[in-house]
């Protein structure tokens, strides 16, 4: 497999999440202030950065065979999260992630908290929010970035992907001091979650002992398919929300069946 | 310990999400496709993708029944 579809997916990943800790980092900063909240930032960057440059070479060295069944079984576990969590948003049953609203939220805490200065930190708050908040999205970024890119034997160009995605999303925040609130988020995340599902089970059934027909090629069979089933259950799930609230915005509809 | 308690339920949480039941599958779908792999001779390529279909449909069931 080349490098491409690591990066990709990489990439999306982390945009997603780095979407998500820009709208806490412009709350910290724009509420409060800049230089504790690139305080917290610059700290979670490099907890980040240690946990990548520890995990990374370490889990390298565990046998292939090992490697691949214990990842794969964690990117399917995590890719199934994503697509349900994306499947649920887009037909209603669950609230859309909604940036602008997250960040009123965030704002409104911001603005109530007191200032108090700690450790060589001139606004405690600010850099406590943005350390969080950094931390907590990147979190799952290193997952796959480690994850993906010891499986490939490339946590190199797993960093380029989020590293690109980082910046994309930093220099547009920069340029619109603003929530990225029109960033497609739920389609990227379904994406994402095809992605990662589809290598988990591709690598964890290696793992398991079984050998794949076509070998490589297998993948360009099975994203497709999981696609294709995520997206079937998208439309069964949207048709029953559908028939659902039928009868809700139809009252006489109702009342004549009863 | 109380701490290190709250670190557990933290990683427990992120990793296996919002429905532990999908977790549970991925794990007994891998293990059914070892055995059938080295016990059987059978190689269950096909056996994995569709636990995990399964499993979607199913946790998405559970979480839209009225």
């Amino acid at each position: 497999m080349t490098a491409l579809p690591l990066i990709l997916t990489v990439f999306v990943a982390c945009a997603v999440e780095a979407t998500e800790a820009l709208t806490i980092v412009l709350a910290a900063g724009l509420i409060r202030e800049w230089r504790s909240t690139f305080q917290g930032l610059a700290a979670a960057l490099v907890v980040l950065a240690v946990i990548v440059a520890v995990l990374g070479p370490t889990i390298t060295l565990l046998p292939l065979t090992a490697l691949r069944l214990v990842i794969g079984a964690l990117l399917a576990v995590f890719g199934l999260q994503w697509l349900r969590k994306a499947i649920l948003r887009a037909t209603g049953y669950k609230a859309l992630h909604d940036e602008a609203s997250a960040y009123l939220r965030e704002a409104a805490a911001a603005e109530q908290a007191a200032v108090s200065s700690r450790h060589g930190v001139s606004d405690w708050y600010a850099f406590t929010l943005s350390f969080k908040g950094v931390l907590l999205e990147g979190l799952e970024v290193v997952f796959i970035v480690i994850t993906f890119g010891a499986t490939q034997h490339d946590v190199g160009a797993a960093v380029i992907g989020a590293a690109a995605a980082v910046l994309v999303v930093a220099a547009t925040g920069v340029a619109v001091r603003a929530p990225l609130a029109r960033v497609p988020q739920n389609a990227m995340k379904f994406t994402v979650g095809i992605m990662l599902t589809s290598f988990g089970i591709f690598w964890g059934a290696e793992g398991a002992g079984v050998s794949w027909p076509g070998h490589d090629g297998a993948l360009l069979v099975l994203v497709p398919v999981v696609a294709l089933v995520s997206l079937g259950y998208t439309a069964l799930l949207r048709h029953t929300a559908a028939a659902e609230r039928a009868p809700a915005d139809n009252p006489a509809q109702e009342v004549t069946r009863s | 310990m109380k701490r290190l308690k709250a670190i557990g339920a933290f990683w427990c949480d992120f990793v296996v999400g919002d429905d532990w039941r999908v977790a549970v599958v991925v794990v007994a779908g891998l293990a059914l496709t070892a055995v059938l792999v080295h016990a059987a001779g059978v190689n269950a390529w096909w056996l994995l993708p569709v636990c995990m279909f399964a499993a979607l449909g199913w946790s998405l069931r559970r979480a839209t029944r009225p």
